[in-house]
């Protein structure tokens, strides 16, 4: 068969999550992958932003940068898309509490290329019900978060009619350890509330409603398992359609079609012969891909060397080749859907299906989503999975690859470089974009500030919907920080649920985990008193599966554990750290900002005379960096190869007898 | 590196706790946490220092208990915003069960206590219970004793299912029980006689309407309102720590229990009292009812404690060496 009688399906949207050190330089990488056959773009913000702080905030300290974008304003997103016209272009952007005001100066520029809003198109993803289950980018309560998640739905499909004002996750629950039961249940429950909430707030005509619907799209996560993952995406396009026309009464068919984009797992990527990761990610693709029926609509891959520390250009090109090697190279995209009628795939969907309702109704019965992650119920349950995950892979039950067997290797040529194989932000960015922002600041009409903020805080209190408002507050020239504290004094703050209070059957015997026990026992009473253990997440970085699950062990092991979850400021652990009296803090910190989050912590500790408790960390930490702490006083830096956790636990004990001077037990 | 146990001073440490100060106060609830026996003779040494230099009835000790999830650690951040507003500074001591399996504990009430990092007025430690199933561990009513020297007002907060509502108010000035709605708990605590205890009962998220409304009319018509302690009718509030109201209420009344202690001048006596239970209980524990016996019996162990103004472990290890004779002189 000749190449030109063959009818090929259009490829799906191919991205690369990726932003960093200034919206100058993340415009720059933007043409650059566009220029190379990307078809979209995926913006990543950095924390500052997805959390709600200007980047000269001192919660934004190390952070400016790092993990994405820095957007403080108007003339950043502006810049962020200079000679991208907007209306050529599809533009999905991970951003969650602050949705609406970056979807806000979206529009503002679009308006200022002279692009009509209504032509938009992409995606925002605003979807904070999982923030506070994985993630932890969430700002406000629940209840005014799933307000603005439906203020922002229903504005744009009223007024940018081909956004996709939502994408419900299923990636970060896979994260945060969700079994694709559990990813299923609940993200199709997060679907629910939201579209309840959209529907009880009055804004859309009933007849209007299934246009709502046809707007929600997902985002999924798929792991190296690829023959399970396939059929989950097959369950959620079947739970979906169920849900669209029994719940919402939808008749129109395309309207009830689930629409995923999709970034395969990061969780399973491993830091150890990170190259597996390759082989890894293209399976995953897989997963997502095969079922023609269940296809992604749009792809983004991970980098090889994400565990290592920040992708450089070329590792984010060789993801995105991955992804036009299957579309353009293989035949996959002249068949129809290969798994219809297989009975053994069928068998496998219906299996999955039915845990999901059967989950979906435990989470109905406490009244809904909303209800049932305050009270830590999600939270607790995903911890559990995890927990499971981690033993199994401690227990060698569950096989990685060079990590708990076939861990020879031959010296990599892929990290050799002097550059260590990742990416490294220039530290001079962050002063960068802080004096650019306090110029933006003294340039602009304050009175107009002034004035857009009044309005949006009259709305934010009325109930109006927060859109308008915000969109006139992008044209003024008001920051990130400024939108978010207004809505911060009207909404106030939360914190989540750690989930790590679960009860585990089963944690007794392995040996090696007796033997901790019995060091941290004896330690213990040679000390006079149980060992405390501080575990901290400072900085504005909210993956918290680290520290939670060093949390479990640790209580497993008998030490008595305060955890008090993310996004804490240096001073508040370090006061946690001396008003508990613990022999030990154990940081975890994923951002990248480990050295400067390290140091002001050290001060903190100084300054309250509190200097005398060792310190240890965990993250994502290059070996450079590794070194840099170590020479600063840490006493241990962990990373994602440190897998055995009853080793962690002899090393922590180890640490603490040091420190008191006890000798070192054999 | 720990202070080695010779060079720490007690009279310094002693001063530095009753000024406030942190650091100090952190290092002291170590000490006193630390059962090893040169660091008991210091803690003894410690709460003799501190009761030398502060008044007896300093202070407001309060008993914070009720069922899991009635919702106590955020009723008492709530109090301890209207404290800080009314100048007042709080130490809280937060009591979370331990694992029966390892011993370790998760101990994560601060997250519900969440309070500024720059506020030196509120303290916060958290203490598992180490075991003593149904009852608080013997470290927390001396570590209270810190607490009260260093602050204005201390708390005690324990999840309360049962024989700890009772332990708590044997230590505590005021016991405030926090009550669920909807819950059948707190009536069925009723029947048991567990709410003869507390002086006064709050019932919290009235924000959930009709539920809580319930719950108060409940416990409002079924409690006998004389306290047993006399002089004091026992409220119902009602109060919800997420909307902020009944809040200062609550203060206020907390507040007058304290007061009317004061005015029949009861607080002093009464914490005497439970002093001399305190060890009582502790000399049962090790010794049993044989023990007590040999000593005269429960009352005549009271009425020695009652003359006796050594500290809390002296009065103890004085009447355990009269147990074990002089030549048994093992650390407590």
């Amino acid at each position: 068969m000749s190449q030109d009688t063959v009818k090929r399906d259009r490829p799906w949207l191919m991205r690369t999550y990726s932003g960093h050190s200034s919206a100058k330089a993340s415009n720059e990488l933007y043409r650059m992958n566009l220029s190379k056959g990307q078809t979209g773009l995926s913006v990543a913000f950095d924390l500052p932003t997805q959390t709600g702080y200007d980047s000269d905030h001192p919660l934004a300290r190390g952070e400016v940068g790092k993990v994405g974008v820095p957007i403080d304003h108007i003339g950043d997103m502006e810049a962020l898309f200079d000679s991208i016209p907007l209306d050529q272009m599809n533009t999905s952007m991970t951003i969650n509490a602050t949705a609406p005001w970056l979807l806000a100066l979206y529009v503002a520029v679009a308006e200022r290329q002279g692009v009509d809003p209504a032509k938009l198109e992409g995606t925002t993803q605003n979807d904070v019900l999982k923030e506070y289950l994985s993630r932890g980018t969430y700002i406000f309560p629940p209840a005014p978060s799933v307000r603005l998640t439906t203020d922002l739905i229903a504005y744009t499909v009223e007024n940018i009619p081909k956004w996709n004002p939502t994408n419900i996750c299923s990636y970060h629950l896979q994260e945060a350890g969700a079994t694709p039961t559990q990813e299923l249940a609940y993200a199709l429950s997060t679907a629910i509330t939201i579209l309840d909430a959209v529907r009880e707030s009055g804004q859309i005509p009933p007849d209007r409603f299934a246009a709502v619907v046809g707007r929600i799209s997902f985002f999924v996560n798929a792991g190296i398992r690829f023959v399970e993952e396939t059929c989950k995406l097959r369950a959620f396009g079947a739970m979906w359609d169920k849900v669209a026309r029994e719940r919402y009464g939808v008749e129109d068919e395309k309207k009830r079609r689930f629409r995923y984009g999709v970034q395969v797992n990061s969780l399973g990527l491993t830091e150890s012969q990170p190259e597996n990761n390759v082989q890894r990610i293209v399976l995953e693709m897989l997963a997502v891909t095969l079922s023609k029926n269940a296809r992604a609509r749009a792809i983004q891959l991970p980098a090889w060397n994400e565990a290592l520390g920040l992708p450089r250009p070329w590792d984010q090109q060789w993801a995105l080749r991955m992804q036009q090697v299957l579309a353009l190279e293989t035949d996959l995209l002249e068949y129809g859907d290969l798994l219809d009628g297989s009975p053994v795939v069928e068998a496998k969907v219906r299996e999955l299906i039915e845990g999901a309702e059967a989950e979906m109704a435990r989470v109905a019965e406490q009244g809904g989503m909303v209800q049932a992650i305050e009270s830590g119920y999600v939270k607790r349950e995903l911890v559990k999975s995890h927990t499971r995950r981690m033993r199994d892979i401690e227990s060698g039950d569950l096989k990685i690859v060079g990590v708990n067997c076939y861990r020879e290797t031959a010296e990599s040529p892929l990290t050799g470089g002097s550059d260590s194989g990742i990416m490294k932000v220039d530290v001079q960015a962050e002063r960068d974009q802080i004096n650019a922002l306090q110029a933006f600041r003294a340039g602009r009409d304050q009175s107009a500030v002034d004035a857009a903020l009044a309005k949006l805080r009259a709305d934010a209190v009325d109930g109006s919907n927060i859109m308008p408002g915000s969109i006139a507050c992008a044209r003024a020239g008001v920051t990130t920080g400024e939108w978010s504290e207004v809505l911060r004094e009207v909404f106030g703050e939360y914190r989540a649920p750690t989930g790590i209070d679960i009860a585990m059957a089963g944690q007794a015997g392995s040996e090696a985990m007796d033997q901790v026990r019995a060091r941290v026992r004896k330690t213990s009473e040679e000390l006079g008193r149980p060992l405390r253990l501080l575990i901290g997440k400072p900085g504005l970085d909210g993956h918290s599966n680290g520290a939670e699950q060093i949390a479990v062990k640790g209580r497993d092991a008998g030490f008595e554990i305060v955890y008090e979850g993310i996004r804490l400021t240096p001073s508040h652990i370090a006061r946690a750290a001396q008003e508990e009296g613990v022999h030990l803090i154990g940081l975890s910190v994923l951002s990248g900002s480990h050295l400067e989050l390290v140091e002001d912590i050290q001060a903190e500790l100084a300054r309250i005379g509190a200097s005398d408790v060792p310190l240890i960390i965990g993250g994502i930490i290059p070996d450079d960096d590794a070194q840099q702490l170590l020479d600063h006083g840490v006493q241990a830096v962990f990373t994602p190869k440190d897998v055995d956790m009853n080793l962690i636990m002899a090393n922590m004990v180890d640490i603490i007898r040091r420190d008191n001077g006890l000798e070192e037990l054999a | 590196m720990p202070q080695p146990a010779s060079s720490l001073d007690i009279t310094g440490l002693a001063e530095a706790v009753c000024r406030g100060e942190r650091a100090a106060l952190a290092r002291a609830l170590n000490l006193l946490d630390d059962q090893r026996s040169h660091s008991r003779e210091q803690a003894s040494a410690l709460l003799r220092q501190l009761e030398a230099q502060q008044p007896g009835d300093k202070g407001h000790l309060i008993g914070m208990t009720g069922p899991p999830g009635a919702g106590k650690s955020s009723l008492t951040a709530a109090l301890i915003s209207v404290w800080r507003q009314r100048g007042l500074r709080v130490g809280v001591l937060a009591v979370d069960p331990s694992s029966p399996i390892s011993g370790g504990a998760l101990l994560g009430d601060r997250l519900r206590m969440k309070t500024s990092a720059d506020d030196d007025g509120v303290f916060i430690r958290s203490l598992a219970c180490r075991g003593e199933f149904g009852g608080l561990s013997a470290e927390v009513w001396p570590m209270s004793l810190v607490m009260l020297a260093a602050f204005d007002i201390a708390m005690i907060e324990t999840v309360g299912v049962g024989q700890r509502e009772i332990d708590v108010s044997r230590i505590c000035d005021t016991t405030c029980y926090v009550a669920q709605p909807g819950s059948g708990d707190s009536v069925q605590f009723l029947k048991a006689g567990i709410l003869e205890v507390p002086h006064v009962l709050v019932v919290n998220k009235e924000d959930m309407g009709a539920v809580a409304r319930r719950t108060l009319a409940e416990l409002g018509t079924a409690l006998s309102r004389g306290h047993a302690d006399g002089n004091w009718e026992v409220p119902v509030l009602s109060a919800s720590a997420t909307s902020g109201t009944g809040i200062e209420a609550l203060a206020d009344t907390l507040a007058k229990h304290r007061s009317t202690l004061q005015l029949s001048q009861c607080l002093l006596t009464r914490r005497k009292r439970y002093r001399a239970q305190w060890i009582l209980k502790r000399l049962q524990d090790e010794f049993g009812s044989h023990g007590i016996g040999q000593l005269g019996g429960e009352q005549a162990v009271l009425e020695r404690l009652a003359q006796d103004n050594t500290s809390l472990f002296e009065g103890l290890q004085g009447l355990r060496q009269l147990l074990l004779g002089p030549a048994l002189n093992k650390q407590i």
